[in-house]
């Protein structure tokens, strides 16, 4: 898993998701397939801004695209969108640990302290 | 229990995270203030941090590299934004290169620290860490922008 999200790009990941009408595709796209031209009528763009989003969205492998016909259907990809939560939870632990050494270092204060 | 809160926002990409810690506020921020002190917390053990420059008010730069287990040695900076001692501190922290400067198409985390007095003594302090949108993303995107996104990646282990 852990390969597979630094082969994945992980800042991809969070720059493709850093834009609302993005995030709002990703949304929409999650609980089914969503052909583009009928994401594109949520939006105030052209449908080439739209297809221009989804394909940031593609190659940040959050979603999936695939032909039917002369549609292009669009689908939420899962697996990515929990690998960037995974990110927000290796932060978390970064600083879990940078606070847990803080505090040691403000216990050293308090020890110190004591001896004198 | 020193973290006492922590909350993920995947929209807003956002991690905060809430500490208490029987310390005066003065005390904590001595923590940031102080590159001594600074370089014993910000990195793990196995990639212990070194600050180089260290200029902490409104613009400032904060420089450090770290040796990893195979002595590489990654390389981050902070740009200063807010300073409110010893209350606020809001940082911009990059990657840099070797020459100090900032990696631009490399990823860019925001922290904003606030440290309050706590009614029963002691510090109450919250660290809210966004990765930041680099705006302008079309010219990002066009530029090569997965090959430094790759050389970045091999990075982002060492300063996270």
């Amino acid at each position: 898993m852990v390969v597979e999200l630094v082969e994945n790009s992980i800042d991809q990941v969070f720059q493709a998701l850093a834009d609302s009408t993005r995030r709002d595709i990703v949304r929409r796209s999650l609980d089914g397939e969503h052909s583009v031209s009928t994401l594109a009528h949520h939006y105030p763009m052209s449908f080439a801004a739209v297809q221009k989003h989804v394909s940031v969205l593609e190659r940040a492998e959050l979603i999936t695209k695939r032909r039917h016909g002369r549609e292009q259907l669009v689908r939420g990809n899962v697996q990515t969108i929990r690998g960037a939560y995974e990110q927000l939870e290796q932060l978390e632990q970064v600083w879990r640990s940078r606070i847990g050494r803080m505090e040691e270092i403000l216990t050293e204060d308090l020890n110190e302290g004591a001896l004198t | 229990m020193t973290v006492t809160n922590v909350l993920k926002d995947l929209d807003a990409l956002t991690v905060t995270v809430t500490a208490e810690f029987d310390a005066s506020t003065e005390r904590v921020w001595q923590l940031w203030e102080d590159p001594r002190q600074l370089e014993r917390w910000w990195g793990p053990p196995t990639y212990p941090a070194t600050f180089v420059d260290h200029d902490l008010t409104v613009g400032g730069r904060v420089t450090y590299f770290m040796t990893g287990p195979d002595g590489d040695q990654p390389r981050g900076i902070w740009r200063v934004v807010e300073v409110d001692k010893p209350r606020r501190l809001e940082i911009e922290n990059g990657f840099a290169d070797e020459s100090g400067k900032l990696v631009v198409d490399a990823p860019l985390m925001i922290m904003r620290v606030a440290l309050t007095e706590r009614d029963a003594g002691g510090t109450r302090m919250t660290i809210e860490t966004s990765f930041a949108s680099r705006g302008d993303m079309d010219r990002v995107l066009t530029m090569g922008f997965e090959e430094g996104i790759t050389a970045a990646m091999g990075q982002i282990d060492g300063i996270l």
